[in-house]
């Protein structure tokens, strides 16, 4: 699979890093090329830096050939506009943004895209520990 | 009218001024402290503290209430996501986006917003127009109505010219409200009207006869912008 990854902090860095050594093909996009030292230093994939709503970089990142694209950057906003970038401008199948605003992921699922909310996971997971049944 | 701006630098600053005056309901939303001191000083309970694309923000707002929300921070994304939240989430009927990058006009558009604004490509249009290039110049998309108010600049080869304009075969659905001669005269032009060479056209059209009005204007060899 050829993945393009927006945002290389802990979990876009990680997930290239695992995505890569399972044999997909990697890009990740990061404006701040000091994020690329999380990755390593034999990282097999690309490394774009630029902003990720930039219709130019998302390009140059390969998006025309990716099969998915996933946005974790730390700004809701910035992802949830990548993701439509993503689907709707260059018709990339897969799709997969991080929302930490609960209210707007709601409104971004209901509209569609597929989101992750790592806020709610936390709260039902650390709320499972103390009341709920282990 | 109850009108929200989301955003208060200058743009929302001067925005949310000149529509006090106007008479209008109008609540700023700024999420900088520092700034939203500045902006209460001088504007009074007109001022909300906060982050303006979050949905606890929108609400204690009363966006559910407001006829039209203006995105105007730095970030096009935040002014993407507050106008989108705003239709979806609130249903408020009309929302205005100011964007940065004049890339992301033709996103905003895909995306639903119904009228863009872009300095960018407003200043870029004034420099331009020291070049004799084929410009046509997108000054204010209404997206929900499918028609573009755009500029276009009449070059010195331009096969518009000798005729009148009732001449050109102009598409039913475009119209040319005014003329700029000379840089300076504002023309309203009729049927019988001769462009020159120099004159900058504003044409009112659905964005299916732009490529004719390209066309029209610059022949067949131009190609689109």
């Amino acid at each position: 699979m050829n993945v393009v990854i927006l945002g290389c902090g802990r979990v876009g860095a990680h997930l290239a890093r695992t995505l890569a050594e399972e044999g997909h093909q990697v890009t990740v996009i990061d404006q701040d090329s000091s994020s690329f030292a999380r990755l390593g230093g034999v990282f097999p994939g690309r490394m774009v830096v630029g902003i990720g709503i930039d219709e130019d970089v998302l390009r140059q990142a390969g998006i025309e050939q990716a099969d998915a694209f996933v946005a974790v950057t730390n700004w809701d906003n910035t992802n949830v506009m990548a993701a439509q970038v993503a689907r709707e401008i260059f018709g990339v199948r897969r799709v997969i943004s991080r929302v930490y605003d609960p209210g707007r992921e709601e409104i971004y699922r209901n509209l569609g895209l597929e989101t992750i909310c790592p806020t709610l996971w936390g709260v039902n997971r650390i709320r499972d520990i103390l009341v709920g049944q282990m | 009218m109850y009108i929200i701006v989301v955003g208060g630098g200058k743009v929302g600053y001067y925005l949310t001024k000149s529509l006090l005056e106007e008479g209008h309901e109008i609540l700023v939303i700024e999420q900088d402290p520092a700034r939203c001191a500045k902006l209460t000083d001088e504007l009074g309970a007109n001022v909300l503290p906060g982050n303006g694309c979050e949905v606890s923000t929108m609400t204690e707002a009363g966006m559910g209430r407001a006829s039209l929300v203006v995105a105007v921070t730095g970030d096009d994304e935040d002014n993407l996501v507050v106008c989108q939240v705003a239709k979806h989430k609130f249903n408020v009927p009309r929302t205005i986006a100011r964007i940065n990058n004049p890339k992301n006009e033709r996103i905003f558009r895909r995306l639903g917003i119904d009228v863009t604004v872009s300095s960018t490509e407003v200043i870029l249009s004034q420099i331009e127009q020291g070049i004799p290039a084929q410009s046509l110049i997108h000054l204010l998309t209404l997206r929900s109505l499918g028609i573009s108010f755009i500029e276009l600049d009449v070059p010195p080869d331009s096969p518009a010219l000798g005729r009148p304009i009732r001449e050109l075969g102009i598409p039913d659905d475009c119209i040319f409200p005014l003329v700029i001669r000379e840089g300076r005269r504002a023309i309203v032009p009729y049927g019988d009207t001769l462009l020159q060479p120099g004159d900058q056209v504003i044409a009112v059209t659905s964005e299916a006869s732009e490529a004719t009005l390209r066309k029209i204007l610059y022949g067949e060899q131009a190609t689109p912008a």
